[in-house]
């Protein structure tokens, strides 16, 4: 596709310049994360030396005024509030986008795709006061004590819906027009053309998309940090509230010095870690052609 | 280098370049506190620190440059821990503490600005009208996980908990003389308004939070309730005249004795010209 | 569409038709709840002075006026650092480098692992490095800076997805006229790679303006007007942190404050997807 990278063009000066132009931009971009990672490491030393990472997995609970540093409950409440809302944001999101281009009226595609664009932007801080004041009450009616792994759930799922949404609306209006052609004049019907024929072709864009809406249901905090009770525990049930990493960063690095600090970069690293695991497990599962 | 910084300070839209340059010296902009003549206050003063003074600081320093028309205030928030950190390492001229200063703090200067009462709430509709000290302990510690049990319905309880390092934790559990690794809660929050609205929301929950906080919530019709706390009603009049047993006291903080603008600011904020502004954010301003 | 493809009696196309009919009526039940929720409760407050006069009392009352002065620069800092290397970074990635050589595979990899770094993670990545390394200080700038890198994975990847979208036949055709790479880039490719660099600018400005934690601690609190770039300045999803779990009884102006945010994301997507139809799309007829 991108005959731009071979000879077939004349050479120019201009071009050349260019060239360069770019790739300082893509040095650029590709250096901030391992700046990241850098300064995470350097500010996450002092713990790792007094502590040793062993001990952020085997303590008996987390409790850092009394030098007791376990990340594991963190790590398992980060895991299922991100797996529940993964598997129930993507169906949705998928479905939601199948609709606006195959089943929607285009009086009602356009407006549903604005309402979803607008929905990308309203703050964590929002749906997590929404949360806290009509959801969390809510659960707390059916089986305290309300702030819980479900209520995170729930609001982890609205909020990465309008990611996979808008990703997977993108990748469905890329799949060339023939295509359907093709399908409509076998005489297939709508759904099996979309399962047979637009799937597949927009496999790299839903993919892209699930990748970045796992990542920001990995990274979101402020609303976690409303609605999931913040307690450090592994939960026996939905129930339960949990505190994920990042929430545990939101709550405590305002008020944290010394080893305390440090440890809560560790939790950053580990945070780090999930996401780097998510990039390689996603360029295995599409064998390194996540972006097709 | 303050030949630079005036340079700086009186073309603040000055060239990227410039910016850079000066960022690269290590020159820290935007921490500067100067004054120049004694008569005219003048310069920026970077305040950081805990979030519960935060709003009342920051109001104090408006009028403060109202009062003297060359003067910034930069009011950042972010725990008390952080005031320390920034004053001892003079990111910021004036921290802000809303504790009692710790026996490793005693080589900062703190001045106490107002006092604030931490007071266990209720939901509103819960019938239970008042709790012993050890009753609390007990709910906070896990031996007592039914209403039943302390007179109320037969429900289990939601025992509301503070977030590791904030004052408000430290105070109640200095108070009540429980360990944290003993209290078994079943929510965790950060900030006041967090608690409030956590234990409105739920008929069933237990939680403390600053009184000011409280009572103007309960005033707007937030179904709470204040518990008396050793048969004294919470209240900021009680906070006020040393009868309620759990306070504490709110405080600057400087890394040297503090002079010229900082001092000027330290001075009007324990005067009794800014006592609305803390009864307005609803504090107690000191008893003189 | 409607026409070309027949429905036919199989149950499993019913099936097919419900579902999708019906995860679409519960996301839009469920954001007309919760955006009703903010219109009901912010409405009442939102006036002309609310939006020029500057915080009263700690946010209790008055206005939000420098909060959107300061929201907007941050934005506008933001933007005008990440358009252009986002787009650069699209461009080589797309069109300059193949998929295997090691240079962009290991661009490709770092972007996804920036994408996914959570914003607290940016926050104090932002307030160690521009505000201390670098020495902006508590600052619109740093602030803005903050964002950029924060907004720069997902304009990058869309602007990709933009490019790759685009025929071959664009670039053939451009080989066999002779023109140069940088003139086949600025007048055939750009131009046509528009729709998905506005789903990047839609879903980066979106996330740029609903961000908390990451200009916590980098553009700072205060409230009032910033007079330059190097001023510390409160972004209008921090004044709604602040006044729903500080401030108590701050709850009306942070409705209030929340549907103008929301207005203001509506305008942006509203000027974006205008650019797209109207403004830019004209090039490709006229060049």
């Amino acid at each position: 596709m991108t005959s731009l990278r071979s000879n077939t063009l004349s050479r120019w000066p201009t071009d050349e310049l260019l060239c360069w132009v770019l790739r300082g931009t893509a040095t650029i971009a590709g250096t901030i994360v391992l700046l990241i990672v850098v300064f995470l490491i350097v500010e996450a030393l002092p713990a790792l030396y007094h502590v040793g990472l062993p001990r952020f997995f085997t303590d008996p609970s987390w409790h850092p005024a009394d030098g007791l540093y376990n990340l594991t409950p963190m790590l398992w409440g980060t895991l299922f509030a991100m797996t529940g809302s993964v598997l129930i944001a993507t169906p949705l999101g998928i479905l939601s986008a199948v609709f606006c281009h195959y089943y929607a009226p285009p009086t009602l595609a356009r407006p549903y795709r604005r309402l979803i664009e607008l929905l990308a932007g309203i703050p964590s801080v929002v749906y997590g006061f929404w949360g806290l004041v009509v959801l969390v009450p809510l659960i707390a009616e059916i089986q305290p004590p309300g702030p819980s792994l479900l209520a995170g759930i729930l609001i982890l799922t609205i909020m990465i819906l309008p990611t996979i949404t808008l990703m997977a609306d993108a990748s469905l209006a890329n799949v060339p027009q023939q295509y359907l052609r093709g399908a409509a004049a076998l005489g297939l019907p709508r759904w099996a053309t979309i399962q047979s024929v637009v799937f597949p072709a927009a496999k790299s864009g839903l993919c892209t998309g699930v990748i970045l809406e796992t990542g920001r249901a990995i990274g979101e905090t402020m609303a976690i940090l409303m609605v999931c009770g913040n307690v450090v525990q592994i939960p026996s049930s939905i129930f339960d509230p949990i505190r994920t990493l990042t929430a545990n960063i939101a709550l405590e690095m305002a008020y944290a010095l010394g080893d305390h600090r440090a440890a809560l970069f560790v939790s950053g690293l580990v945070l780090m870690a999930m996401i780097v695991a998510l990039v390689l497990a996603a360029e295995w599962i599409s064998r390194g052609r996540v972006y097709g | 280098m303050c030949k630079y910084l005036n340079i700086f300070r009186v073309n603040p839209c000055g060239s990227l370049a410039t910016l850079l340059i000066l960022a690269l010296l290590g020159i820290p902009g935007s921490v500067t506190a100067q004054t120049t003549a004694t008569d005219q206050l003048s310069g920026k003063l970077v305040i950081t620190g805990a979030s519960t003074l935060a709003p009342l600081i920051a109001e104090i320093g408006k009028r403060f440059e109202s009062l003297y028309v060359k003067v910034r205030v930069d009011v950042q928030t972010g725990g008390s821990s952080r005031g320390v950190a920034d004053a001892r390492q003079g990111l910021a001229d004036i921290g802000m503490v809303s504790r009692a200063m710790k026996d490793d703090e005693k080589d900062l200067h703190a001045f106490p600005v107002a006092r604030d009462g931490v007071g266990i709430i209720l939901h509103k509709q819960n019938p239970v009208q008042a709790l012993t000290d050890e009753q609390v302990v007990a709910i906070y510690t896990g031996k007592i996980t039914n209403w039943k049990d302390v007179g109320g319905k037969d429900a289990p309880m939601t025992v509301v908990n503070k977030a590791e390092g904030r004052s408000t934790l430290e105070v109640f559990l200095h108070y009540f003389k429980i360990k944290n690794t003993d209290v078994k809660a079943q929510v965790v929050i950060g900030d006041n308004e967090q608690g409030v609205k956590t234990v409105a929301g739920n008929r069933h929950a237990i939680g403390y939070v600053s009184i000011g906080t409280a009572e103007y919530d309960e005033s707007q019709g937030v179904p709470i309730k204040l518990l008396s706390v050793g048969g004294v009603t919470a209240s900021t009049e009680t906070v006020r005249n040393g009868t309620f047993p759990i306070s504490r006291p709110l405080h600057i903080i400087t890394r040297t004795p503090p002079v010229g603008l900082a001092k000027a600011f330290i001075d009007y904020a324990q005067s009794k010209a800014v006592h609305d502004i803390i009864t307005q954010q609803y504090f107690v301003p000191l008893a003189d | 569409m409607a026409e070309t493809l027949s429905r036919s009696q199989n149950p499993r196309e019913w099936l097919a038709f419900a579902l999708v009919w019906g995860s679409a009526a519960l996301v839009t039940a469920t954001f007309c709840w919760l955006l009703g929720d903010i219109v009901w409760h912010g409405l009442s407050h939102v006036s002309w002075t609310f939006l020029t006069a500057p915080p009263e009392n700690a946010g209790r009352r008055g206005g939000i006026g420098p909060i959107l002065v300061s929201t907007s620069l941050i934005l506008g800092v933001c933007l005008a650092v990440s358009l252009p290397i986002g787009i650069g970074t699209a461009v080589l990635l797309a069109e300059f480098t193949s998929d295997q050589s090691l240079f962009g595979r290991m661009t490709r990899r770092s972007l996804d692992v920036l994408a996914g770094v959570p914003s607290i993670v940016f926050g104090l990545f932002g307030n160690a490095f521009f505000c201390k390394t670098l020495g902006l200080g508590f600052s619109i700038l740093s602030g803005g800076l903050t964002l950029a890198c924060m907004v720069l994975p997902i304009l990058i990847r869309s602007t990709e997805e933009g490019f790759r979208a685009v025929p071959a036949s664009y670039r053939l055709s451009a080989a066999a006229l002779g023109l140069s790479r940088t003139t086949t880039l600025v007048h055939l490719l750009l131009p046509a790679a528009v729709p998905g660099l506005l789903v990047g600018l839609v879903l980066g400005v979106g996330r740029a303006i609903a961000e908390t934690a990451a200009l916590i601690f980098t553009s700072g609190y205060v409230d009032r007007m910033p007079e330059s770039l190097l001023d510390s300045g409160r972004a209008l999803s921090i004044h709604i942190f602040d006044l729903s779990m500080n401030v108590s009884g701050g709850d009306a102006n942070a409705y209030a404050s929340t549907l103008v945010l929301v207005i203001m994301l509506l305008a942006i997507n509203g000027t974006a997807s205008w650019l797209a139809t109207y403004g830019l799309h004209r090039k490709v007829v006229t060049v």
